[in-house]
């Protein structure tokens, strides 16, 4: 989850090695770059005008879902080549989660790092009961 | 059309062949009298609507022609300044055309380059080890599809969101690219592609794959 100003909260991961690199914030910061520039991109090569803007990428091992609200937050996942459209999963991360437990809650200062542990684990839970989730080890 | 336009990359980034098959797109003309509801600003040595949007006249659209006829840049066909005359009331009232507006092949060129980045930083992206770069972006118009030769050419395809058999078609680019343009002896490695060949045989197989939906093995 990214934002709308540049210090970009930690993701909390559910594979792979790197779960506490202090590398991964320098990620965050590529990452931040390249969505601003595939948006730009985008809007130039769009032969129409376009409604909802850029949707998603894939390479060879994995696919970056992208959803960006009005007041600029953006909402990214990675996931295997096999899911297919998760708008409606971004929206609810950030409607039914990110809404309800960080901004609505007082104690959260907006626009830094996320500490809430609320909304950590309930957007874990959220994921794992997610159907193209698959627990798999490592 | 479903397939919106070709680019070929070299190694280092530069476009050496585009291709544009799309149809024109949406344009609004309509008359105005002074004064201008609708906010112009210059950007990129074109006027485009800042503000006022409205009736098929989007916000980023460019003035393509004012009273028939067609604008070049930010000055009218007589070389006078668009925003000048039309801040004038004498000219009014005035017939003004507005549209998406085309790329200039400066751009294309600086568009190839940016995507050539960007697809690199997707394998440097990637969660797991050993990813290519992005072979597919989507959007809720288009989807870009992406193949790296084992050289490191890059052929580009824009197409419709619903078109299939575009890894297919990569593929066939690839092999017209190396009957028509390698086996050349008067094409240099890396330059821009001017061979006949390559380009009616890259319309042809463009026909077919639009045709047909997918493009079948072995063609």
């Amino acid at each position: 989850m990214i934002g709308a100003l540049p210090s970009p909260p930690p993701l909390p991961r559910f594979s792979g090695t790197h779960a506490h690199n202090p590398g991964v914030f320098l990620e965050y910061k590529l990452m931040y770059g390249m969505l601003f520039s595939i948006r730009s991109f985008v809007s130039k090569m769009s032969p129409v005008d376009m409604k909802d803007g850029f949707l998603a990428f894939q390479t060879s091992r994995y696919k970056l879902h992208y959803y960006e609200t009005p007041t600029g937050v953006k909402v990214v996942m990675n996931t295997d080549l096999g899911v297919g459209p998760i708008r409606d999963v971004l929206h609810h991360i950030y409607s039914g989660l990110y809404v309800e437990l960080v901004v609505k809650n007082p104690l959260c200062p907006l626009g830094q790092t996320v500490q809430s542990e609320l909304f950590r684990s309930r957007l874990d839970a959220y994921i794992r009961s997610l159907p193209f989730f698959s627990a798999r080890a490592g | 059309m479903a397939i919106f336009s070709v680019y070929v990359v070299n190694k280092a980034g530069g476009l050496i062949y585009q291709l544009d098959n799309y149809a024109p797109r949406a344009e609004a003309e309509k008359t105005f009298s002074y004064p201008l509801d609708l906010l112009l600003k210059l950007h990129d040595e074109r006027v485009l609507v800042a503000f006022g949007q409205r009736d098929g006249i989007r916000v980023g659209h460019a003035v393509l022609s004012i009273n028939g006829v067609d604008v070049n840049g930010k000055y009218t066909a007589e070389g006078k300044e668009v925003l000048e005359y039309l801040g004038n009331p004498a000219n009014y009232p005035v017939s003004i055309r507005f549209g998406r507006p085309r790329l200039t092949s400066n751009e294309k060129l600086m568009l190839a380059s940016m995507f050539h980045s960007l697809f690199a930083i997707g394998s440097q992206l990637s969660p797991e080890l050993g990813s290519s770069g992005i072979e597919m972006l989507e959007t809720d118009t288009f989807k870009l599809h992406c193949f790296q030769t084992l050289t490191g050419i890059k052929f580009v395809v824009l197409a419709d969101p619903r078109q299939g058999g575009i890894d297919s078609l990569l593929r066939k680019i690839y092999e017209i690219y190396s009957d028509f343009a390698l086996k050349n002896p008067f094409y240099s490695l890396e330059m821009p592609i001017r061979c006949e060949l390559f380009d009616q045989n890259l319309k042809l197989a463009l026909e077919v794959a639009e045709k047909a939906g997918t493009f079948g093995p072995g063609s």
